[in-house]
């Protein structure tokens, strides 16, 4: 492809192709303090394409695809690009992945050991970890957690956070402008701004933390905590993990180990200064 | 791309042929290699074949993970079989088993990290009612419920529309012959399923000559080569080894072939394997034909970021498919139906 990009993400190899400048160009600030390793082959593959030539100018319209194409994404602008970028880099993740269990959950590490937040889009598991992230918490992510079948360690998967819609403002408030993408309105995911992670977290990027508390968080009503059986937790993030299935007895094994070693969690929260606390407050009381 | 360059596709399937040492590839070649291998769903075949080869750290720890997963993958797709045989058994019906499912029960050397999708099976046309509603019964559902798709499938397909079992979320394809009705080519039906083996575990596959001819009717004489550098890997290997067990072997696929009519198709596969990944064909199957010229160009049709090159080939070659798949009125009127529906 005309353009590109490489860029490694935890355990994660990417090669991110272009026929715009564009995308590129903005994963290139983004991405700027990650480790470039020039030797080390890519795992995963994303092109960035227009589906008909002529679309690379007119109305330019970005799909999303490499290793594994998703027939019913749709396009996006070219102003979206970094956007696209970003889903195609999930996509090749959630769906070529092996080695670790996959969960779709945000996380941060103290002390070497991980609090792991998983819920639907909305829930505000990114915009928690981001937060906490700016404070005493290491990032490691607010998309993907990895668990290693073998150890029942967390990874770190720290890829630029995707702040949404209110989520940008609180956050862009904490933090130096230029860890900040280009804001990018009305997306169909809704109004979308990148944080770059601190350097700190990106250079720990591969030091495993150990599982310490499982929360489900869920954004609005009153603050409330709900201690969680081992059982929901364990149906809860089976739906949450990309590649359970076909792990087969070692995710089976993983997310067993997971559900009985670490606590788990419900919380309610009308504000992030609210869910902040609380997160607080269960981390005091389980170590 | 600098004029000496080789292709990403090129270098794997010479990785796949023996022709290329792995340690000769730099590391900047790797990337290719991978999103081409991803994109024709054989990185767990490249990873069994390159086992123990000297690779970059990071390659060696993709492709065990690829290794472990296809391993996952083989069990659960055996497992598939396992339930469909729980639920034909008690009716009397007798199925075999076919493609990548009926490679992993056979344990062929092709099976090492296939990719296996959907479950395929053949039973008898007299038997296919009755093989519906023994799955419908046991838990699969219909995935199409668009009323055209499903009319032209009964009518004139080889198989019933696909159903899905609806708490394990798997595919099973139930055929009653290897083409479609309509197809120019009539393989006999009849005699794959009267004279299938039956595998280690007890699942029945065809006899070595019939599944060669069907891998070859499968890759070049249905689809449109989409997936045909691992359709050909498959024939190649299967070949190989079945060649090496019965010297008597490339004669019996010669005569099912015929009785098949599925000579052409397993001739050029046999040229083709020859062709990319070096295989040893018997005298008598040695020959040349201008035509394979454009099956090679086909097959190698990938850039080095695995998206197919050559749109008006593949177009050509999805065109081809469904001429031979039926004749030319139906056609018409088949494409005609498919255009207003978009």
């Amino acid at each position: 492809m005309r353009h590109s990009k490489r860029i490694a993400v935890g355990p994660v190899q990417f090669r991110i192709g272009s026929d715009w400048p564009e995308p590129i160009a903005a994963l290139e600030q983004l991405y700027a303090g990650y480790p470039q390793d020039e030797a080390r082959p890519a795992d995963a593959t994303v092109c960035l394409f227009a589906a008909r030539s002529w679309r690379r100018w007119v109305r330019a319209s970005v799909h999303s695809g490499g290793d594994f194409v998703v027939p019913a994404a749709l396009p996006l602008p070219l102003s979206m690009g970094l956007l696209a970028a970003e889903m195609g880099m999930n996509l090749q993740v959630a769906l070529g992945w092996r080695r670790h269990m996959l969960l779709h959950a945000s996380a941060v590490a103290r002390d070497g050991r991980a609090l792991i937040m998983s819920g639907e889009s909305g829930s505000g598991k990114s915009t928690l970890a981001a937060l906490l992230g700016e404070g005493e918490w290491r990032l490691m992510g607010d998309e993907f957690t990895l668990i290693d079948p073998v150890s029942g360690d967390a990874l770190a998967f720290p890829r630029a956070v995707s702040l949404k819609n209110e989520a940008i403002a609180a956050v862009a408030a904490q933090v130096d402008a230029a860890r900040l993408g280009p804001l990018m309105a009305g997306t169909p995911k809704g109004d979308i701004r990148h944080l770059i992670p601190r350097a700190a977290a990106i250079a720990a990027m591969h030091e495993p933390a150990r599982p310490a508390l499982l929360l489900f968080p869920r954004f609005g009503g009153a603050a409330a905590i709900e201690p969680m059986g081992e059982g929901e937790a364990f149906v809860r993030l089976t739906e949450a993990s990309t590649n359970y299935v076909a792990l087969g007895e070692a995710g089976f094994g993983a997310l067993t180990r997971l559900v009985r070693e670490t606590p788990a969690f419900g919380i309610s929260y009308p504000d992030s200064a609210t869910g902040i606390a609380l997160v607080e407050q269960l981390w005091a009381e389980t170590k | 791309m600098g004029r000496n360059k080789v292709s990403a596709v090129r270098i794997f399937v010479d990785l796949l042929a023996g022709r290329r040492e792995a340690s000769a590839l730099a590391p900047r070649d790797w990337d290719g290699v991978i999103g081409v291998a991803r994109s024709e769903a054989m990185l767990a075949t490249l990873a069994h074949r390159l086992e123990g080869a000297d690779l970059p750290p990071s390659v060696a720890a993709l492709f065990a993970d690829q290794r472990a997963a296809a391993a996952v993958a083989q069990q659960q797709a055996l497992w598939e079989a396992e339930m469909a045989r729980r639920a034909l058994a008690p009716q009397g019906i007798e199925f075999v088993l076919l493609k990548g499912t009926a490679y992993a029960a056979a344990g062929m050397a092709c099976a090492a990290g296939r990719q296996i999708g959907d479950l395929d099976i053949l039973v008898l046309a007299s038997d296919i009612r009755r093989a519906e509603n023994a799955l419908l019964n046991a838990g699969w559902e219909w995935v199409k419920s668009d009323p055209y798709d499903d009319f032209y499938y009964r009518e004139h397909m080889h198989e019933l529309p696909p159903l899905i079992h609806k708490s394990r979320d798997r595919m099973i394809d139930v055929h009653h012959a290897i083409l479609p009705r309509t197809h120019r080519i009539t393989p006999d039906a009849l005699a794959l399923v009267s004279d299938a083996v039956a595998s280690a575990d007890g699942f029945a596959v065809l006899n070595p000559a019939d599944m060669a001819c069907h891998c070859a009717a499968h890759m070049l004489a249905d689809g449109d080569l989409q997936g045909g550098l691992r359709n050909l890997w498959d024939f190649h290997l299967m070949t190989r080894d079945f060649a090496a067990t019965d010297p008597r072997f490339w004669e019996q696929l010669d005569r099912r072939a015929r009785l098949h009519g599925l000579q052409d198709a397993v001739q050029r596969a046999a040229r083709l394997s020859r062709d990319l990944y070096g295989a040893v064909v018997a005298a008598g199957w040695n020959g040349q034909e201008a035509s394979d010229r454009w099956f090679r160009q086909r097959l190698f049709a990938r850039d080095d970021w695995g998206r197919v090159t050559r749109p008006l080939l593949e177009q050509a070659f999805y065109i081809r498919s469904h001429w031979l798949r039926m004749p030319p009125m139906m056609l018409a009127q088949h494409l005609w139906t498919k255009w207003r529906k978009r």
